[in-house]
């Protein structure tokens, strides 16, 4: 295709032709709304270029699918919504304690249970927690736009395959079916080599590989587990990522990401022009997450506010990081109601004013 | 733009290629003109951004609306309301906003034969140029035949609703012209019009001189783009 081209993409045909071209010809999926399309497009695409498209029986054989591939050694992805990513939480933590790389996609929808078809950001801690049991972290990419999720894609293959750990790209409803112009990048797809742990034939020339979870003696696990957190601690000084916007001079800071970022900062900006001296802290990267820029603008900052698409998720990291040196305050909505820019600016007009 | 154009105006084409927008820019044209007016949302793909979300509006302008039942709620069910079917029997203009692709268009092949028996419709296919994978003419043709099939109706005009949502600039639609010409032409159908939105409808015409240019309004909008508007 002539990629230096705008087009018109929804986030989830984006999110698709962006792992296409990332590499990723191998998909593993089970529709759910509002990120159906996903799977409709790899459906209609992999075919075409000699890739695999599947559509298991549920969301659990899928997820267990991403891994039999991620473990021959290819990219592979799935993509979900809010319930069916609870049901490959199983899988997921098998793919993190086998060290093996993936893309996992979830479009946030309305919840708990089936909850709702609307947006919502109300997976941020089984995200950022506990996606999978045990001791592990995966990847956290926040999207705040088309162009985002294209560019996060190729990010979220390459550092998965560095580090051998799942990734997720974090989206929402909204993102997911919302327009915009994008432009997909026209640099070379890096390529890793898996020959040294991948099951993808020894050719005589290495011992056969295994790729297992499950560790007979408790001190090898122990050491094993171990090992991966140092190597989480390398991820978190390298690629932690997040937006600044008129946080300089800023007394007030509000921190949202997502979807709920772009109505931040409308809300911001009327702010400002009201004399406000307010900004933003948009994480790119829920895990790792940027603790440090927090705890720096909390030096001079009055107040923090999270405004997120829940109960009040993600202010947990903002309070763990802020360390109770100011208030920490929390606006938001949840069950699938996005919050408008102008209740925002009230909440803004609020915190300015002392009166929250 | 409905000069001429049969009382049922059906608009189809590819996801995202513009027909809400144009749906309710077309209802709102018919009821300025004086018609009574059915704007119906068909649409059975899409969980947002389609016309249901445009109620308040059409309720004000006096304006019928008729969506899926369960359309902007949290239930995924695709069903569809009986009042349509009275509808397309009655004088009253009826706009139809179809959802994308054959997949949205297989939910108008159950009403083909009320309409043929209505009088027909002009059913508008409508084109973006900037839209991945329908930026050929072949693409365009292809997704044009597939819906035909699941709709059971034949188009009769093209629409070069190209754009770049907010982005769009009066070069980018003249740009995509030849575009959907060629797509109109290939398939034997005029090309109704080029639509441009409202402040950027003149230097469109200026760009396109002796050709057909219909301002339109954006009604699709992000909630960041809509801001504080209603306040």
């Amino acid at each position: 295709m002539d990629s230096k081209q705008k087009v018109l993409m929804k986030g989830n045909e984006a999110l698709a032709e962006a792992a296409i071209q990332a590499g990723c010809h191998h998909f593993f999926g089970y529709p759910i709304t509002p990120q159906t399309e996903v799977a409709a497009y790899m459906a209609k695409r992999l075919p075409k270029i000699g890739g695999t498209y599947l559509q298991a029986e549920s969301e659990v054989a899928a997820i267990n699918m991403v891994y039999g591939a991620a473990a021959a050694g290819v990219r592979a992805m799935t993509s979900s919504s809010s319930p069916g990513i609870s049901l490959k939480s199983e899988g997921i933590s098998y793919m993190a304690a086998s060290d093996l790389p993936c893309l996992i996609v979830n479009v946030q929808r309305g919840s708990p249970g089936l909850g709702g078809i609307q947006p919502s950001q109300a997976d941020y801690w089984q995200a950022t927690r506990a996606p999978g049991h045990g001791d592990l972290h995966i990847l956290v990419f926040a999207p705040a736009s088309i162009q985002e999720m294209v560019d996060m894609v190729f990010k979220a293959f390459e550092l998965a395959d560095t580090y051998r750990m799942p990734a997720m790209i974090f989206a929402d409803g909204m993102l997911g079916q919302m327009m915009e112009p994008v432009v997909f990048p026209e640099k070379e797809v890096k390529q890793f080599d898996k020959f040294s742990w991948a099951t993808c034939g020894h050719q005589g020339k290495r011992k056969h590989n295994i790729v297992n979870s499950l560790i007979l003696q408790p001190d090898e696990l122990e050491r094993l587990v171990v090992e991966r957190f140092k190597r989480y601690e390398v991820v978190k000084a390298n690629h932690t990522e997040c937006e600044e916007y008129l946080l300089d001079d800023a007394e007030y800071v509000i921190v949202a990401y997502g979807a709920t970022s772009r109505i931040a900062k409308s809300a911001i900006n009327a702010a400002r022009d009201k004399g406000i001296k307010v900004g933003l802290i948009r994480p790119k990267t829920l895990w790792p997450y940027p603790s440090g820029v927090v705890a720096k603008a909390a030096e001079h900052a009055k107040a923090f506010m999270s405004v997120e698409m829940s109960m009040g998720q993600m202010v947990d990291d903002v309070r763990l990081a802020v360390n109770g040196k100011v208030p920490v305050y929390f606006f938001g909505h949840t069950g699938g109601i996005v919050p408008t820019p102008f209740e925002v600016l009230e909440q803004i007009e609020k915190m300015a004013g002392g009166a929250l | 733009m409905l000069e001429g154009l049969k009382r049922i105006v059906v608009i189809t084409g590819h996801y995202g290629s513009g027909k809400t927008n144009l749906a309710v820019n077309l209802a709102l044209e018919s009821r300025r003109a004086g018609e009574e007016v059915v704007l119906a949302d068909l649409d059975i793909v899409n969980p947002y951004f389609r016309s249901a979300d445009f109620s308040e509006l059409m309720e004000m302008e006096g304006i019928e609306l008729v969506a899926p039942i369960y359309a902007g709620s949290n239930l995924d069910i695709p069903a569809l309301t009986a009042r349509l079917d009275a509808l397309l029997d009655s004088d009253r203009r009826v706009i139809i906003d179809v959802g994308g692709d054959d997949a949205g268009a297989a939910a108008l092949g159950r009403y083909s034969a009320m309409i043929e028996a209505a009088g027909g419709c002009d059913m508008l296919y409508v084109v973006n140029g900037y839209r991945y994978l329908t930026r050929s003419a072949g693409e365009a043709e292809e997704i044009l035949e597939e819906i035909e099939r699941a709709a059971r109706l034949r188009a009769s005009a093209v629409v070069n609703n190209s754009n770049l949502a907010g982005e769009t600039t009066a070069q980018d639609i003249a740009d995509k012209a030849g575009f959907a010409k060629q797509v109109a032409e290939s398939y034997h159908l005029p090309l109704l019009c080029h639509t441009a939105q409202e402040d950027i409808a003149e230097e469109v015409k200026m760009l396109l001189p002796g050709e057909t240019v219909c301002p339109v309004r954006i009604y699709v909008k992000k909630l960041w783009e809509k801001a504080f508007e209603s306040h």
